[in-house]
This record gives C-alpha cells, sequence and structure tokens, in this order.
C-alpha cells in the first residue's frame, strides 16, 4: 500500500497532491490495478487532513477511471495511466526546442525564459484564473 | 440538514465591553469548521453560546437546529472543550469516564476506553498529574466518546508542543474519518487551519469578517501585483481586501468572483494563512477607525 | 448523577462519617457512667440534704466532653462552609463548571443531584451528633434544667435545620459570589446574623408567652436576685421552663425594690407571711410543655429558609451563570 506524503510549503493543494502521487505511484509502477489505496482514516490519522480532502481527491481519481472504491472494503486501483506516445512527446520537445532558440534570438536572458514560462505554466494550470 | 450552528446578529456584552457583536452565520453541518482570529476576538464566546454556557444579550443562536443546552437531548449532541481543557485535579482518569457514563446516555464505553489505552494513559492517574497534551487528548476523549453530532473545541492546541498539538490532530481527523461528526475548531494558530479545515470563519474585534467554504475563499481571492495604481481606481467586481504599495509597484489581495484577465497583473496564488492574516489585519483597522463594516460573505 | 455526586462528596463523607465515630466512641465508654453517678449522687441528694455539693460534684465529670456540645453550634457553620460554599463556587473558580455542564445533563439536574446529596448528608450528620449530645448530656441537663434556655440550640432538633439552613446559605453563596474563600467568609457571616436575629427577635414571639399574678411562695429551689435598687426578682421558680422575667410587685402593682428586704418583718425571717404577705409575683414566661413546640417551629423556620435559598439557587443557576 502507499503511503501519502503532504509538501505544505509547495502551494499545492492537498487533495491535487494526493492525486498526483497516486498517478505517478502507478507510473512507476508501484501501484497495480487490484491494489487498495489507504482509507480515509487511515491517511488522516497520519497526515492529520480533512478526510473530506482524501475522499474528493479519491472521488477525482474514480473520475478519471483509475481508482473505484468497493461498498465496505475500500477503495481500489483499477486503471492504469495512459503512457504518452513517445512520438507526442518528440514533436512537443521540437517545438518547444523552437521556442527557446527564438527566445534566445530575441534577447531574452535565461530568467526571462524561466518567468515566462513557470508564469504561463501557473497562469494555465492553477485553479480558477484564466 | 440543520445547520451546524445558525446565529442571527447574535451579541454578547460583559459590562460596557461586547465580546461579540453582530454575529449573523450558517455553519454548514459535516464539516471541520475554523473559527480564526486574534485573542479577545471572541471566539470563546461564540463556542460558548453555542455550548449553552453563556447566555445571548441579544440575537438568537441555533446548534444543530435546537437552543443549546435547552435539555439533556440537546446537550447529548454536542460535545465541548474548553479552552485549558479543564478536568477534575483530584479525580483519576478512570474516574472522569465514569463520569461520561454516567451523565450521557449515548457513551461509548468502548471508544473512550481504547482512547485512554492508545494515549496510553494510566486509568488510575489523577487528572492533575497529567501533562497540557495529555489533559487535551483526555478532554477530547470524554467529548468523543459521548458520540456527539457536533464537537466544539475552544483552542484545544494553543498550549501545545508541536508533536502533542499533532497528535490531537491527527486523533481529531481520525474521529472525523470514522464516525462524521462536525466540528468547530477556534484557534490563533493559523498554520494548522489549511490541513485540517474545509470551512472558515474570521472573527476579529468581536465581528465577523468572513465565513466560507475554504475552497471557494481560495479560488476566490487572489494576490495580484502590477504597476503602481490607486485602489479606488480598481474595478468594482475585484474588492481590494489589502494593499501595498512602493513607488513604481502595486500589491493588492482582491477578492473577485471573475477572472482576473488584464495582462498587467501577474497573479499569485494565495494560501489560507495568508487570507486570514489580510483579513485579521482589516479587521483590526477597521475596528480600530470604527469605520462601518463592509459586506459579508455568509 | 447522583453516583457522580457522591464520586465527589465521598471525601468529605468520609472525614465527618470518622469524625463521628470518634465522637460515638467517646459518648459511648462515658455515658453510661454519666447515668450511674447520677442516680448515685444526685438522686437521692434531696433525701441527704447536700443537693448544691452533690450537683457540683457531678457536674464536674467529663467537662471536656461537655464542651461537645459547642460542636453541635458550630457543625451548621462548618457544613455551610465546607460542604455548602464550595460545592458551585469551586467548579466555577477552577473551570470544570465548563467540563460538567457540557455532558448530558442539564444544569438543574446537575444542582439538583448535588445539592439533594449533600444535603440529606447534611441532616444525617445533625441528626446523629444532636441526637448522640441529647442522649449523654441528658443526666447533666436534669441536673441544669437548662434545655430550654442556654442549651436550647444545641438539643433536640434545631441543628438539623441550622445546619440545612446554613448549608443552602453556603451553596447559595458561592454561586452568587463564584468564589469559595470569599463565599465561605459570607456564608459564616451570614449564618450567624440570621440565627442571632432568630434568636433574639423571633424565638420569643413565636407563641405568645404565659403572664401570671400569683401570691408569692418562696420555695426550695427559689431564690430572690436583686440589683442595685433595682427591682426585686425571683429565680428558679419554673424549672425547665423559660422564664423572660419574674419580677415581685406590691398591692398595688409596682415593683418593688431590693431594699424591701432590709426592712421591717423581712429583717427577721424572708420566708415569713408577715413579710411576703402582700407581695405579688409576676411570672412572663414559656412552660417546659411547650419546649418541643418551639424546637419544632423554629426548625420549621430554618428549613423554610433553607427551601427558598434552595429555590432561589435553582432560578438562578439557569440565569446567572454568565
Amino acid at each position: 500500500m502507499i503511503e501519502f506524503q503532504l509538501d505544505t510549503a509547495s502551494g499545492v493543494a492537498t487533495y491535487l497532491q494526493l492525486i498526483h502521487q497516486v498517478r505517478q505511484a502507478l507510473q512507476l509502477g508501484l501501484l497495480e490495478p487490484g491494489d487498495q489505496l489507504p482509507t480515509a482514516q487511515q491517511v488522516v490519522s497520519k497526515l492529520a487532513i480533512n478526510p473530506n480532502t482524501v475522499l474528493k481527491a479519491y472521488r477525482d481519481l474514480e473520475r478519471e477511471g483509475l481508482v473505484r472504491p468497493r461498498p465496505g472494503q475500500g477503495t481500489f486501483v483499477v486503471g492504469t495511466v495512459p503512457r504518452t506516445d513517445p512520438s507526442i512527446q518528440a514533436r512537443f520537445m521540437m517545438s518547444m526546442t523552437k521556442w527557446l532558440s527564438s527566445a534566445h534570438s530575441a534577447g531574452l536572458s535565461l530568467d526571462d525564459i524561466e518567468a515566462i514560462y513557470r508564469t504561463a505554466y501557473r497562469n494555465y494550470f492553477a485553479e480558477g484564473v484564466a | 440538514m440543520n445547520p451546524a450552528v445558525q446565529t442571527t446578529a447574535l451579541a454578547k456584552r460583559y459590562g460596557r465591553k461586547w465580546a461579540l457583536r453582530n454575529c449573523t452565520l450558517s455553519i454548514p453541518a459535516g464539516k471541520v469548521v475554523g473559527l480564526v482570529g486574534p485573542n479577545g476576538a471572541g471566539k470563546s464566546t461564540l463556542l460558548q453560546l453555542a455550548v449553552g454556557l453563556l447566555e445571548p444579550t441579544s440575537g438568537a443562536i441555533r446548534v444543530l437546529g435546537g437552543r443549546p443546552a435547552e435539555g439533556p437531548a440537546q446537550l447529548q449532541r454536542v460535545g465541548f472543550v474548553a479552552q485549558d481543557s479543564p478536568t477534575y485535579s483530584n479525580l483519576s482518569v478512570q474516574r472522569h469516564l465514569r463520569m461520561g457514563a454516567y451523565l450521557n446516555s449515548n457513551w461509548d464505553q468502548d471508544l473512550a476506553q481504547s482512547r485512554v489505552e492508545n494515549l496510553g494513559l494510566g486509568p488510575r492517574q489523577k487528572a492533575g498529574s497529567l501533562s497540557g497534551g495529555q489533559r487535551a487528548q483526555l478532554a477530547l476523549a470524554l467529548a468523543i466518546a459521548k458520540r456527539p453530532e457536533l464537537l466544539l473545541l475552544d483552542e484545544p492546541v494553543a498550549s501545545l508542543d508541536p508533536l502533542a498539538r499533532r497528535e490531537f490532530l491527527q486523533t481529531l481527523m481520525e474521529v472525523v474519518a470514522v464516525h462524521g461528526v462536525s466540528v468547530v475548531l477556534s484557534s490563533h494558530l493559523v498554520a494548522d487551519l489549511e490541513r485540517v479545515c474545509d470551512y472558515l470563519v474570521i472573527l476579529v474585534a468581536s465581528q465577523v469578517q468572513l465565513a466560507g467554504e475554504v475552497s471557494d475563499l481560495l479560488s476566490s481571492h487572489h494576490r495580484i501585483s502590477g504597476p503602481r495604481r490607486d485602489p479606488r481606481r480598481m474595478p468594482l467586481q475585484q474588492e481590494v481586501i489589502e494593499e501595498s504599495h512602493t513607488d513604481k509597484q502595486s500589491t493588492f489581495l482582491i477578492r473577485t468572483d471573475e477572472p482576473v484577465l488584464d495582462p498587467a497583473w501577474s497573479v499569485m496564488r494565495v494560501t489560507l494563512e495568508d487570507l486570514v492574516l489580510a483579513y485579521m489585519t482589516r479587521g483590526r483597522d477597521i475596528g480600530r477607525r470604527q469605520v462601518p463594516q463592509l459586506e459579508m460573505v455568509s | 448523577m447522583i453516583r457522580f455526586s457522591w464520586v465527589q462528596f465521598r471525601l468529605q463523607a468520609a472525614v465527618a462519617g470518622g469524625a463521628l465515630l470518634i465522637i460515638a466512641v467517646a459518648f459511648a465508654l462515658t455515658g453510661p457512667n454519666l447515668v450511674h453517678l447520677y442516680s448515685t449522687i444526685v438522686a437521692s441528694c434531696t433525701a441527704h440534704g447536700n443537693c448544691s455539693t452533690a450537683t457540683d460534684a457531678f457536674l464536674a465529670h467529663d467537662r471536656l466532653l461537655q464542651d461537645f456540645g459547642n460542636l453541635v453550634i458550630a457543625l451548621p457553620a462548618i457544613v455551610g462552609i465546607f460542604w455548602g460554599a464550595p460545592l458551585v463556587a469551586r467548579e466555577l473558580e477552577t473551570g470544570t463548571y465548563r467540563l460538567v455542564w457540557a455532558q448530558g445533563v442539564t444544569r438543574s439536574r446537575w444542582l439538583a443531584a448535588r445539592l439533594g446529596l449533600v444535603a440529606l448528608a447534611s441532616v444525617a450528620v445533625a441528626g446523629l451528633l444532636s441526637l448522640m449530645v441529647t442522649w449523654w448530656s441528658s443526666p447533666i441537663d436534669r441536673v441544669n434544667m437548662n434545655q430550654f434556655t442556654s442549651v436550647f440550640d444545641q438539643r433536640g432538633i434545631v441543628p438539623i435545620g441550622y445546619t440545612v439552613f446554613a448549608f443552602a446559605m453556603g451553596v447559595a453563596a458561592g454561586l452568587l459570589i463564584r468564589r469559595t474563600l470569599p463565599a465561605m467568609a459570607t456564608t459564616l457571616v451570614g449564618y450567624v446574623a440570621v440565627r442571632v436575629l432568630v434568636t433574639f427577635f423571633v424565638r420569643p414571639h413565636l407563641i405568645a408567652p404565659v403572664r401570671t399574678t400569683s401570691a408569692l411562695h418562696m420555695s426550695s429551689g427559689m431564690s430572690y436576685i436583686e440589683s442595685n435598687n433595682g427591682p426585686l426578682g425571683v429565680i428558679g421558680a419554673k424549672p425547665g421552663a423559660w422564664v423572660f422575667s419574674d419580677r415581685i410587685v406590691n398591692a398595688a402593682g409596682h415593683s418593688v425594690t431590693g431594699d424591701f428586704l432590709s426592712r421591717g418583718a423581712c429583717l427577721q425571717s424572708r420566708g415569713s407571711a408577715a413579710c411576703l404577705g402582700k407581695l405579688r409575683e409576676v411570672l412572663v414566661y414559656q412552660p417546659a410543655s411547650r419546649y418541643w413546640a418551639f424546637q419544632w417551629y423554629e426548625m420549621a423556620i430554618f428549613i423554610g429558609l433553607a427551601v427558598v435559598l434552595g429555590g432561589l439557587c435553582f432560578w438562578w443557576i439557569r440565569r446567572r451563570i454568565s
């Protein structure tokens, strides 16, 4: 069974961290279909977080088709994380390299590039802000 | 379902000093509610009104749909741990459990016993010889074992060391997970709240500054920073909670339901701690200047 | 709640029980002896004509234990201070009211159980102590004939009334003042004040006293009492009664002064018909037969006061604790 960790300094919502850790465990093979996730009680008695957070994370995972609750027994892994097609990965790697080179030619420093990247990332993936 | 705590213009005065004023809240059941504010803000007063140890000066309060302390049935449904976890210092741990069994019809002796054993408390130990953390845990065990629907905890971790604090919260969260109790937890320490609370009430200078679901509050507040701007020239739907300026730059904490589209602003996420501190500062400043209250979320 | 009330009261009950036991043993060991002494020394003293020396010798026995009558006087105050005042005040002072009043019983039920249990115990302790002292002292009281007067409040059933009242006063003081030590002091002062008031201003008027005017006959046990040129009186006229005044008046109804005895026929014989002839005795008193009526009335007064205070406590506890 996996054990969840909480990074309070990361600024990432707790339930998202839990979801991320489940996905990562699936990707690394630490979790396989049929495995049971820790119960809300087990998670909160170690992490001292609100049980609703755990339930919310598990509900989102269920919606993605990765886990399913079995009434009276617990929540079990049913799916796998789709591995991204390597050719798609390669394609975006190329367009990213092109973007970096044009940014560099335009005179942006490394810090500028990093700031732009971080801001755009946060703006796109953070909740509730367009 | 009845709200856990519902107040209407609730107020409490001691002599000439108002401990709580104009308090209108509707705290839903099934949540872990953080009641935050500086010392003397009225948190203890609100909790004691909810458990029936105090009578309101004006206004009304309903807890789980009933009047506080009105009859044994109502008293059974609410568990309370007062500040400093009072216990009878010359009664043993076992005798305290006995008290719970005598005085509560819904008493779960097995739960009480197992909690006490898990804590390593010797049954014959006198409560006066326990450490602060142990007394807090004993008081919590007593409150939990009466199987209430609502737990009211008045600064339960304030005087505990970090380890005792962590253990207390672990216990509390486990109880919520297993028994589904609603919890209202008051604290002047903000750091623990974000992981534990899903509903927040901020009390400053005996008035409610903010109340709402944590997820809603976090998604509707943003810290934005950009070129220097007069706060009065901010769009109407962006309410400024906190502002700070340098000669060239302004940073605001705003509350809005609309997304921030203006590219001039760089938008940062807000933590619960930021939020609470901003409202506490604002509440204190309003209190000092006696400026009329702005509209509150409920 | 009664069981929990007992848990909190156990220690105090044990102390009281222990003290009563010691007293019981002391009395049991010495009581029969007193009865024996009485029947040998005092009962026959009139035949031997040495009553005053016999009674003095008798009264000299067990002087220490006679002081236990004072314990009966002190008991109500002790109960009021140590059982009554801390009952609510301690909970308020230490903050434990925030624990016990958040349990599954209402404040009224809590108070009823705490008050009821300790009040019953107070009645029991006062009753037992008074019973023991009254029994043990009965030979002495038969000699002194002062049950209706100087030892009225140390015998019979009035100590029960006093104790219950002091207890109720203690609880009320603790409830209002909210701190134990000031409540204890207030209880003591209040109790003493009420006792003094009732003893001197209420008790004499409970039943209208009997007034008689009759010819003066000095019999054994009676003697004159005179003050400097003041009115002449008599003592010992009605043994066992509560005499308010016993004056000697002349045929016209005026008080006679002491120097009357040093004139005329009285010089030769104070008891002769020539001396006493026209004198009359005006007696205002409560007959000894009314002793128990007075005991019951006074106990009823104090129980009544206790009930009123108790009722107020129930009213206050619902409203005033904030």
